[in-house]
């Protein structure tokens, strides 16, 4: 997409589009030619599983639309007879509810990685925000989807969530009563969100593509973290098409199989079984709890005391990730070279795994039981309230206090100059197979060679294979 | 490689985890060595005949399966699959258990409220005519409809079975109160209604039993039901046969899924086999 373009359109039908729609020249140079970085690890094949994942929901739930009565009255026994009475429901229904899971683990593996990595600095901070865009539409359209089904969860979880907005001041009253098309949760509500659930997972795909664009202006980070220069372009990277999508490839099939465990074998493990007693407004469920993907921010909004300031807190847990390429101050990119960045990264795993379990807690049981403490303010100390609002501090702290001052006094190790330097030195007995990309590398000795010239770095390896 | 499958598998385990929340303050249920489980399983047709018959004779009378029609029951893996008739709106068995029942309808000429022979396309019929008379027939409580239950309850068939012969006599000092009875599976909060004899008050909250109160009476009793393959009709027998019947109602495509399953992750295996072959083939002499 950036960089000049190396299709040569072969036969006369190619040579006529290409004049008049350069449609294959753009799949070509996004696709087939891209030059990717040769030292990807399989952290990186989580957006190519990503992509397969939102066509499968659009694909399924297309078919899901189509055998959907969205009304209270009618929601539920269609959800269920999709299942029985349509020829494979079963797996179309299994496979939408179990996608939008996996859609979630990957994402969460996807920005771990950008965080770990630091793909998020420059120049790659418009791809981080877009990036943030997509993760903000999809918590949106996974619980739009989860009212759908109009199960005890559905309804209860839509209450709690829209009431938040009842919270804001002023003008939360009336905004909440707009929004559910009246005074409570009802059959306005429910078509509503299923025209908007409907429709955001193409938005999804929108932000997607721009996602990408954005992608190949810089091109991909790497493990190192390094900028590959123009002029190393031939030797320090490979062509997307064959090499990165037969590792994608295996990637996806290998994802592929754990999703198929959760589809054929244990459909119903990730959700809630409450969601299987249909709506009902006078009877609330024991514990209310989203989705497994949400609690830890269902955890930090039940923190805050006041409601309002719950939501605030909710919100605020998100809009720091989208700061995040000014609050990091770091030079370097790859924690591959932060140690101490490194420990803290993992600290900030484990607070939102924390905050996860947290979220399907009750707020005063406590942590460990039997364990008698004092009340601090509003709870007992031992409790999963007061649990949870350390490791909120904790979240927010990563970002607000570890991030910034960190860069500023950290030493990072020794940064390589190129991706080559690492990637010859562990290369070990093979052959001094640098070689094939034109610079003379032995030695890990960085001797550049041709500017990047795209095909000859396509046809070598190959010629040799 | 493993690395990362570990760490995928690891993140799974570690989420799905969270919700699980304590079961509150029931007994677990008893755990059924069902032939359905597992991903080789199968359901036992004569064990799915069995608990339609208890089902039909006992749990009708007060429930509904609204989402199971007569036609169901031919399907392949159902109670009265034949190879026979492929076609389950032929089976002659589905129509004879159709033909028994009495579905309300409006006669076409005169409009009059009627009732007729049902057919394979009508659903099994509610007992109650609505929701109002199913309540008064049972002290207020409505039973619900099992289309779905074994997936509705933490615990599936086994839940169900444990249900079915989890009514013991009260313990003494528990209070139970007209039209509810005692069960030792059934999730409720049975503090305010103990009182043991010699304990002072401040100190029972310790040992209030497990279980709770439902408006259910014990619906099984020895030699209800008479089997047509002799299978003794105790309790125990009929609440584990219906239980597995309840498992069909809930997911009728609960075989069919998971052969299905295991036909897709030995192609999916094999071609990730192929792929990486291939991966490795391609990849063969450049550094990375
Ligand atoms: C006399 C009427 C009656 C009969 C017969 C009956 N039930 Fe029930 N059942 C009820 C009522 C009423 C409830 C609701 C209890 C409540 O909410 O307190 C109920 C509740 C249930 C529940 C839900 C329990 C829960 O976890 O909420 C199940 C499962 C159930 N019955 C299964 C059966 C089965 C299986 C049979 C046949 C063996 C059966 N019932 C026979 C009246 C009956
Ligand atoms: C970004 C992609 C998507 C995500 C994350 C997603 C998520 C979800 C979720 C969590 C549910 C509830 C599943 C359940 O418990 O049953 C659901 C249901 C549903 N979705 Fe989606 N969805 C996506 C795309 C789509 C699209 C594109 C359509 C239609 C064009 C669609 C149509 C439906 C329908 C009809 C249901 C109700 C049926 C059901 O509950 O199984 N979805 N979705």
């Amino acid at each position: 997409m950036s960089g000049h373009s190396t299709y040569i359109p072969k036969s006369g039908f190619e040579k006529w589009l290409d004049a008049r729609l350069p449609i294959i020249r753009l799949g070509y140079d996004a696709m087939v030619d891209y030059p990717t970085p040769r030292n990807l690890n399989y952290w990186w094949t989580f957006g190519g599983i990503l992509t397969v994942l939102l066509l499968t929901q659009i694909v399924t739930g297309v078919v899901l639309a189509m055998h959907y009565t969205a009304h209270v009255d009618h929601a539920f026994a269609s959800v269920e007879r999709i299942m029985r009475d349509v020829n494979y429901g079963w797996m179309i229904r299994y496979i939408h509810s179990n996608g939008a899971s996996m859609f979630f683990i990957a994402t969460y593996i996807h920005m771990f990685r950008g965080l770990y990595y630091g793909s998020y600095k420059a120049p790659r901070e418009v791809i981080w925000l877009l990036g943030c865009i997509l993760f903000f539409l999809l918590i949106a359209t996974a619980f739009l989807g989860y009212v759908l089904p109009w199960g005890q969860m559905s309804f209860h979880g839509a209450a709690v969530i829209t009431n938040l907005i009842g919270a804001v001041p002023v003008v939360g009253g009336s905004i909440l009563t707009w929004l559910q098309g009246g005074f409570a949760i009802d059959n306005p509500t429910l078509s509503r969100f299923f025209a908007l659930h409907y429709l955001m997972p193409f938005m999804i795909a929108g932000v997607v593509g721009l996602h990408i664009w954005a992608l190949h202006v810089p091109g991909n980070n790497n493990p190192v973290g390094v900028l590959i220069p123009q002029d190393l372009q031939r030797r320090d990277t490979v062509p997307f098409h064959p090499y990165y999508t037969v590792k994608d490839g295996f990637a996806i099939i290998v994802f592929l199989i754990m999703f198929s465990v959760f589809v054929f074998f244990n459909p119903n493990a990730l959700g809630h079984a409450d969601n299987y007693i249909p709506a009902n407004p006078l009877v609330t469920p024991a514990h209310i709890v989203p989705e497994w993907y949400l609690l830890p921010f269902y955890a930090m909004l039940r923190a805050v005391p006041d409601k309002f300031g719950g939501v605030i807190v909710m919100f605020a847990s998100i809009a720091v990730i989208f700061a995040l390429p000014w609050l990091d101050t770091s030079k370097v990119r790859s924690n591959r070279y932060r140690p101490v960045a490194k420990q803290f990264f993992w600290l900030f795993v484990v607070t939102t795994l924390v905050l996860g379990y947290c979220g399907g807690q009750l707020p005063d049981q406590p942590v460990i039981p039997g364990v008698e403490t004092f009340t601090l303010f509003d709870g007992q100390l031992n409790s999963y309230l007061w649990l949870t609002r350390l490791f909120t501090l904790m979240y927010f702290a990563y970002f607000l206090v570890v991030l910034p001052l960190l860069g500023l006094k950290e030493t990072p190790l020794p940064v390589p100059p190129t991706i080559s330097a690492p990637v010859l030195s562990h290369a070990g007995g093979d052959g001094g197979d640098g070689g094939a990309y034109g610079g003379s590398t032995h030695g890990g000795v960085v001797k550049p060679g041709a500017g990047y010239a795209g095909r000859p770095a396509v046809a070598e390896p190959e010629r040799r294979g | 490689m493993r690395k990362l499958i570990t760490a995928v598998a690891a993140a799974v385990a570690c989420l799905t985890a969270a919700p699980a929340l304590a079961a509150g303050g029931a007994e677990h249920p008893k755990d059924v060595k069902y032939s359905f489980e597992g991903p080789f399983g199968r359901f036992d047709q004569a064990q799915l005949q069995r608990g339609f018959k208890v089902y039909q004779e006992v749990c009708a009378s007060c429930h509904s399966t609204n989402l199971v029609a007569y036609r169901h029951l031919a399907m392949r893996n159902a109670p009265f699959w034949d190879e026979n008739y492929p076609n389950p709106n032929e089976s002659p068995y589905a129509r004879t258990i159709a033909a028994a029942a009495q579905i309300p309808d409006i006669d076409s000429e005169t409009g009059d409220a009627i009732l007729r022979p049902g057919t394979v396309a009508d659903r099994i019929p509610n007992p109650y005519p609505n929701e109002a008379a199913a309540r008064g027939a049972n002290g207020g409580a409505l039973p619900p409809d099992l289309s779905v239950i074994t997936k509705a309850r933490h615990g599936g068939a086994d839940y169900i079975y444990s249900l079915l012969i989890g009514y013991p006599n009260p313990p003494r000092g528990l209070t139970v109160p007209a039209g509810q009875y005692y069960n030792k599976y059934y999730a409720g909060d049975l503090s305010s209604y103990w009182a043991p004899a010699g304990v002072d008050p401040e100190e029972a909250h310790e040992s209030v039993p497990k279980g709770g109160f439902l408006a259910m009476p014990p619906p099984l009793r020895e030699g209800q039901v008479t089997f047509d393959d002799g299978t003794p009709s105790t309790v125990n027998n009929m609440a584990r046969d219906v239980g597995a019947y309840l498992q069909w109602v809930t997911e009728p495509k609960l075989i069919e899924r998971k052969q299905t399953g295991l036909a897709v992750i030995i192609y999916l295996t094999l071609f990730a086999g192929l792929v990486y072959a291939s991966y490795r083939r391609i990849w063969r002499n450049v550094a990375h």
